[in-house]
């Protein structure tokens, strides 16, 4: 027999060392919820979505938590925004030893199945831990109940609003004497507006997230009051509304007003580059650009979204915080769980101030604290102009209709597909949504 | 010398026994134990949900824990007439057409080039087997990464090769049309090193007497490869084609990772759609149907495949 050149085996033997190490190391971290302290501390295991600039502030109140309870060991676990958290959400509740408490967004409470997959709050408890039930905004904590039951406790109204570049700003004469922002009205003077701050930038006039067009759908569709109301198997729609939305995405785009392609963090990244003057996003951002502007200079502010059909509003949600179905309830736990809800509702002026959001708990937002904080004074009225995503199963934030209609945006903003083709699309993708099974009623 | 693997013939192996002395029959049940571990994993984990998810695919079982009532073949009716399950099933059906190809030709010529390589080999193998064990996590972060339109890497080069202009960057993922192919090519470069191994393994097999008898007769490379390596390589080629296509079945992560089955639906395949279905939509029970109807063509896939390759063996 010749003598072969020996096989690729002391090579592989090796990457596959390397690789089994790897491996078992992820398999070590994956356990590391599993991992019930051994100590008497009681044990909060709370699953949240904020994954974005936010987190961080959330991630800081926890430490703070932490420091003043010393006996509560507060396990928290950050998933994947969307689709990943909600799913996971459900499948921990619908085996009953999921998360104690977990944030939601009060769009989803409905499409989350409280009556299976949610315990409810009691009153009385809340009271006892130092909250004051009646001192949220009236709509905001009408939405937490559901068949009489309150499944959710609100933690803040957040939206789209309108970042701009100051030094642009200045630049095409954009700016009221005391720096903030020329209010416009209607889309030609916005479009104006653009058309200069393009000039300036040499890229865009304005930065959006081509990703999540819904938001910017919804704010639009519903400056011009148009509706969305969902029937057994049939929904019903402003057609020419819709398509008077679509056709802002579509012209914008067109024009080179705003990319025709950018996800979240990039859209976050022409604002911070220089590449557009505006930046149409969620408020959440501020900690982001902050952060940017100590490190590198960036003169922003934020205010409301511009009028472009006769008023300011703004698609918008509310995180809140839910508690998963468990199977039964340690009360040291219980206690410790809205113990934790109830501090991080009094000191949520440090989540407003810090991520941008508006306190949902009043006697925060009444402070003269809170009411001086800036920019939060500046886009303040978002609380009254924002919309809540229409209440169906498949709606609200990362859900099912807000997933399939930005597919059809995204199109929309990367012009291929025009306005009418995105209004036929997105009615098929409504109607098939529509025609599925309702699985929470 | 061909690599023959014939079984030998059970039968009169066991009639060659002498029969005069009978075995003690030795009660021994230790070796039961030795199999208890796995079995109860793989009962637990592979029979009991396969039995399971059959009877929930006849009851509209849901994730919210409503109590599931039995159906029928609603579901399986349901599955059969439902457009967007066909379309993912045609996409599954379209990457594997668009990759398997790849995955053949390129580890073929990838082992053929390292078995000849004498100094660089190590470094070749190497480099060709190491995506393979990156996660396939971190191969969808970097790839998207190369795919942004603005200021990613393959961008950049085409545009410093003057392929295209910066004004009109190529969309990559996010294009109907390029999303699948460039899907298909980061997935070729993360699982061609496994199929190269296989080759390169089965090159070395390969006596070198052929080549050298081959020779004498005045065959050239060419007339070596075609009469002599790929004929001698077509069992692990078939073997690679069988896991491909059952690879290729099951398709998910490349895509639920970097497109989410966008755009336009143009990359959702079969198990994206169940686990739509399943977990977005909270039916279950569908989502069973889906998948046995996956299962079922699964099945029939692998078994023409079978029959197709023993008999050319034969």
């Amino acid at each position: 027999m010749p003598n072969h050149p020996p096989p690729p085996g002391p090579l592989t033997r090796r990457t596959l060392l390397a690789g089994s190490a790897a491996a078992a190391g992820l398999g070590l971290t994956g356990c590391g919820s599993l991992a019930v302290s051994l100590s008497d501390k009681t044990v909060v295991k709370q699953w949240n979505l904020l994954a974005g600039a936010d987190g961080a502030i959330m991630t800081e109140m926890h430490g703070q938590f932490e420091a003043e309870h010393p006996d509560v060991d507060l396990q928290a676990t950050t998933l994947g925004w969307g689709t990943p958290f909600y799913t996971r959400i459900v499948m921990g509740a619908s085996g009953g030893n999921g998360a104690d408490v977990a944030t939601a967004h009060v769009s989803r409470i409905k499409s989350l199945s409280p009556a299976t997959l949610l315990d409810p709050f009691d009153l009385k408890e809340i009271e006892d831990a130092g909250l004051d039930p009646d001192a949220f905004p009236a709509e905001l904590w009408d939405k937490c109940f559901v068949d009489g039951e309150l499944y959710a406790i609100p933690l803040d109204t957040h939206a789209l609003v309108n970042y701009y570049n100051r030094s642009v700003c200045a630049e095409i004469g954009a700016l009221n004497p005391d720096g903030t922002l020329l209010e416009t009205t209607g889309v030609e003077d916005y479009f104006d507006v653009l058309r200069a701050a393009k000039e300036v930038t040499g890229q865009y006039g304005t930065s959006l997230d081509t990703f999540g067009g819904w938001r910017q759908f919804w704010a639009w569709y519903r400056q011009a009051d148009g509706e969305m109301a969902f029937g057994d198997g049939d929904y019903e729609m402003d057609d020419a509304k819709a398509l008077q939305s679509i056709e802002v995405m579509y012209r914008m785009a067109e024009e080179g007003l705003c990319p025709t392609f950018a996800d979240g963090a990039q859209c976050a990244a022409n604002f911070e580059n220089g590449a557009a003057g505006f930046v149409q996003v969620g408020n959440w951002e501020i900690t982001r650009f902050r952060a940017f502007s100590e490190a590198q200079g960036l003169d922003f502010s934020m205010t409301e979204m511009p009028d472009f059909f006769g008023n300011r509003r703004t698609q918008g949600d509310s995180h809140s915080f839910i508690l998963p179905h468990h199977n039964s309830w340690d009360p040291e736990v219980r206690r410790a769980t809205i113990e934790y809800v109830a501090y991080m509702l009094k000191n949520s002026l440090q989540w407003g101030a810090g991520a941008g959001h508006t306190p949902a708990y009043l006697p925060v937002t009444e402070s003269a604290e809170y009411q001086a904080l800036e920019p939060n004074a500046e886009y303040s009225g978002v609380v009254d102009n924002v919309q809540l995503d229409p209440e169906v199963w498949f709606s609200g934030s990362g859900a099912r209709l807000f997933d399939e209609a930005g597919t059809v945006f995204q199109q929309v903003y990367a012009l291929a597909l025009n306005p009418e083709e995105a209004l036929a699309l997105l009615k098929e993708r409504i109607q098939d949504l529509v025609s599925l099974p309702n699985p929470v009623d | 010398m061909t690599v023959h693997t014939e079984a030998p013939a059970a039968a009169p192996a066991a009639a060659e026994r002498p029969p005069r002395v009978p075995a003690p029959r030795r009660r021994s049940w230790t070796g039961l134990w030795f199999v208890l571990p796995f079995f109860a994993a793989y009962a637990l984990f592979l029979i009991w949900p396969t039995f399971l998810g059959l009877y929930y695919s006849f009851t509209d079982k849901s994730l919210t824990g409503r109590t599931p009532s039995w159906i029928g073949l609603d579901n399986w009716a349901e599955a059969l007439g439902d457009e967007r399950a066909w379309n993912a099933l045609g996409n599954t059906a379209v990457f594997t057409l668009y990759s398997t190809p790849p995955l053949v030709v390129l580890s073929i010529v990838f082992a053929l080039m390292v078995n000849r390589a004498r100094r660089a080999g190590w470094f070749l193998r190497l480099a060709i087997f190491a995506p393979y064990v990156i996660p396939v996590s971190v191969v969808t972060i970097i790839w998207t990464w190369i795919y942004q339109p603005d200021g990613g890497i393959l961008n950049h080069y085409l545009e410093v090769l003057g392929v295209q202009s910066p004004d009109a960057p190529t969309i990559w993922l996010q294009d109907e049309h390029r999303a699948m192919w460039a899907v298909v090519i980061t997935t070729v470069w993360w699982t061609i090193g496994f199929n190269f191994l296989l080759y390169l393994a089965a090159l070395q097999t390969i006596p070198q007497d052929v080549y050298e008898a081959s020779a004498i007769d005045g065959a050239n490379w060419w007339r070596q490869l075609w009469s002599i390596t790929l004929p001698l390589l077509k069992r692990t080629t078939a073997l690679v084609i069988v896991l491909q296509l059952i690879a290729s079945l099951r398709i998910f992560d490349q895509m639920y990772l970097m497109t989410s089955g966008g755009p336009n639906r143009a990359t959702e395949v079969a198990i994206h759609y169940i686990y739509i279905a399943g977990f977005e939509g909270y039916r279950i029970g569908y989502a069973s149907a889906l998948s046995y109807v996956l299962f079922v063509l699964i099945m029939i896939v692998s078994i023409v495949q079978f029959r197709l390759f023993s008999r050319k063996e034969a």
